[in-house]
């Protein structure tokens, strides 16, 4: 394959629908090299096989994400053969911006203008043919959403890469300010090259980046050319810059945009958007919104009719079933080749290991198809405006409550999407404190102290206050972290309110299918070889196989128990719990089946469920140790999956570490304090 | 005056922007301009921040940053 073609355009531009509709399924999901940021790569095959790389969505190539590092540096350093920079009709002026900066690069580019149905029905006129002439680029009018015109913007694509037609060097700057880029070009280098060109207005911009990456000999003379930059320019050369080329972008638009007349007229999404952030009915409508979201995915009681499965946990238990199924005959076929009683196990052990993963899977794919459908329709922009005045509280942006609120779920794909906070300091903060969100593993570890320490209490309210004890941690939290850690960093706010649309069916699959599968490949090998590391230190001490009380496990836990007895539970059974709850945080009721009592695994998964009591556990904990442990294991470290995934965001070990021992102090803190003012009252 | 003070309902052309840095180039690049129209369209519910309509989209920005950016009425 030689031809490989970028998507560039600002987020909700329509540019993951374009993708998916020219590359179908052909698509394969990866990370780029030493960031977590998703890099999406698909095949397009009509005429000939091109490569089509999907860049994370960016408002201009002055980076503040690393998402915007990312698109920026793809374009600028590997300099694809072509880049479609997807352009949002109904909002064109901003998203031209981009496109004059992709321009300044010098790379082969077509314009396709999407979102053309949008405004045709505003009543504006876009004259492409014009805008193409004045840019020397391609400019097609597509509607990403429908398919129409993608066969023509792909012709047009493939010709224009394979004749590299440049785009046209427009004089945007004022003849000043041209001079003085024009010589710090002359500086990076002798002969007149795209890059240095660009590179010479990002020094004029003060982009600390480009500006790092000057050669030592070069810094003093580009220092200075930079401030005759900045004189010509009346003082500020970034602002003029920016302001050159948004005058340029107004002139454009004069030419080549008709619009109706009638001023602004009030949409579909005007309307429903007075009705969503409503002073008066915003927040309950986004309760009830986040409360359905929750009930679809995790609810044994769903819409309050007593044993009406939700969706997500109909499915996980068509797959639960028919994945015993599959088991249980696995099973007899190796009893029945005479293996023995140890390769038995290790056969189960793996087939439980499997299971663990796959009736998970269901939840995952619920909660994310839900959670796309939100994020595409533009109604998680207006969670983070609503939300904001709350979480500025505790020195956080109202984008930290998506993550937070994921945690909810699952605290992998939330830690995943904390890296669209644009703040480091808010994405380092919203990492530590997320995975204080209860998740859905730990429920069953309530379920199972509800149902034998609390039987005559209100139970749920028991494990109602467990999720709000984690809320609070969290807040307190990120008010200390805020206050000691991360002093004097401030975040901002500056984020576009996208229009209201349905998303297609399409992207909504795909996205769902994308996250469950990374779920499968990334939480599965985890719980897989843990299962099995868990069965072996359960079933073997140095002198061969034993009895649980006697194995290895038990060992670890009889060694480590003291520092649990401040917490009052200083039991190994109780510390063996703490250890396999790292690896998956529901392991620990299966850890008690079999340490208290050596129960069936029906029993276990009943116990869970909170529909039966593992009476054994009370010969351990009263409710005040049971409630500490609750907490503690709420708080400490996540399971190792969700390490995985903040070793990935944070992109260090001593970050992850610091996560880590902050995450371990809180929930000692916390459990300690538990144990003695219950002790007390 | 700023940005800050205007009500929902009330616009008015940019004249220049106090902020520096990051926070400035941000503004900037997101299409707040000097010259360019603004016109505020509410508050949130909780009172900040703000939805402004400029270059024919809506942008939320706190209330602290609008009131680094100037306003002739």
């Amino acid at each position: 394959m030689s031809m490989t073609i970028a998507l560039a355009g600002n987020p909700n531009c329509g540019k993951t629908t374009l993708f998916n509709e020219i590359t179908g399924s052909k698509q394969h999901v990866g990370n780029w090299p030493g960031v977590t940021v998703e890099k999406k790569e698909g095949v397009y095959k009509k005429d000939r096989e091109v490569l089509i790389l999907d860049l994370p969505g960016t408002y201009s190539l002055s980076p503040y994400s690393a998402e915007e590092i990312v698109a920026r540096d793809y374009i600028v350093k590997e300099r694809p053969d072509l880049v479609i920079n997807i352009v949002d009709g109904v909002s064109i002026e901003r998203n031209l911006y981009l496109t004059l900066q992709i321009m300044e690069t010098g790379i082969p580019m077509v314009v396709a203008m999407n979102m053309m149905d949008e405004v045709e029905s505003r009543g504006d006129r876009i004259d492409c043919g014009k805008l193409s002439e004045l840019l020397g680029v391609p400019v097609v009018p597509i509607v990403a959403r429908t398919g129409k015109g993608l066969q023509e913007l792909m012709t047009a694509a493939i010709g224009a890469a394979e004749n590299r037609t440049k785009p046209h060097k427009i004089d945007i700057f004022d003849k000043e300010l041209a001079v003085a880029i024009r010589s710090i070009a002359d500086v990076l280098g002798d002969k007149e090259s795209d890059e240095n060109n660009w590179r010479a207005i990002k020094l004029a911009e003060d982009d600390e980046i480009i500006g790092g990456l000057v050669p030592a000999d070069k810094k003093a003379a580009v220092k200075e050319l930079v401030q005759v930059a900045n004189r010509a320019a009346g003082g500020d050369a970034q602002a003029s810059i920016a302001d050159s080329r948004y005058r340029y972008i107004g002139a454009l638009v004069k030419d080549c945009v008709k619009k109706s007349g009638r001023g602004h007229v009030e949409t579909k999404s005007d309307k429903l958007d007075k009705i969503l952030t409503n002073r008066i009915l915003a927040l309950p409508l986004f309760a009830g919104i986040m409360y359905l979201l929750f009930a679809c995915t995790f609810s044994e009681n769903f819409l309050f009719v007593p044993g009406l499965p939700s969706p997500g946990v109909w499915l996980a238990g068509i797959v639960e079933e028919a994945w015993g199924g599959v088991a249980e005959n696995v099973i007899t076929v190796t009893e029945n080749l005479g293996a023995s009683e140890w390769a038995v196990g290790l056969v189960s052990g793996c087939l439980d290991g499997v299971g663990a993963v796959f009736g998970f899977l269901p939840l995952v794919l619920v909660l994310f198809l839900l959670m796309s459908f939100l994020e595409d329709s533009g109604y998680m922009a207006r969670v983070a405006f609503v939300m904001d005045r709350i979480f500025r509280h505790f020195g956080l942006s109202g984008r930290s409550f998506i993550p937070m609120l994921m945690g909810f779920g699952c605290s992998v794909p939330a830690l995943m999407a904390s890296r669209t906070l644009e703040s480091d300091k808010d994405r380092k903060i919203t990492m530590m404190i997320t995975p204080f969100m209860s998740c859905g593993a730990k429920l069953p570890i309530y379920a199972m102290f509800a149902a034998t320490l609390f039987a005559d209490s209100n139970q749920t309210a028991v494990v109602f206050s467990v999720y709000m004890l984690g809320i609070v941690v969290a807040v307190v939290s990120a008010l200390l972290l805020n206050q000691f850690a991360f002093k004097s960093q401030a975040s901002n706010f500056i984020m576009e309110l996208p229009q209201y649309r349905i998303p297609t069916l399409k992207s909504v699959l795909i996205h769902g299918w994308e996250k469950v599968k990374g779920f499968a490949v990334k939480a599965g090998t985890v719980i897989f070889a843990s299962t099995v590391l868990i069965w072996f230190l359960s079933n073997f001490n140095f002198g061969g196989m034993c009895d649980m009380e006697e194995s290895l496990l038990a060992a670890i836990g009889n060694g480590i128990k003291w520092i649990f007895a401040p917490l009052g539970f200083a039991d190994w059974r109780a510390s063996v719990g703490v250890v396999t709850g790292w690896i998956a945080k529901e392991n620990i009721v299966a850890t008690f089946g079999q340490l208290f009592g050596n129960v069936s695994e029906e029993t276990v998964e009943a116990v869970m469920a909170g529909e039966e009591a593992l009476p054994g556990i009370t010969e351990v904990f009263d409710k005040i140790s049971a409630y500490s442990y609750m907490a503690f294991n709420l708080l400490c470290m996540p399971c190792f999956a969700a390490v995985g995934a903040m070793k990935r965001e944070y992109g260090s070990w001593k970050w992850t570490l610091r996560a880590v021992g902050f995450q371990m102090t809180a929930a000692y803190v916390v459990a300690f304090l538990i144990n003695v003012i219950g002790n007390l009252l | 005056m700023t940005l800050r003070d205007l009500k929902p309902g009330q616009q008015g052309k940019v004249a220049g922007i106090g902020a520096a840095g990051a926070v400035k180039r941000r503004i900037m690049d997101m299409g707040v301009t000097p010259g360019v129209e603004i016109k505020v369209i509410k508050t949130a519910p909780l009172g900040d921040p703000v939805e402004v309509r400029v270059r024919g989209y809506e942008l939320s920005l706190r209330k602290d940053e609008a009131a680094q950016i100037q306003i002739d009425m």
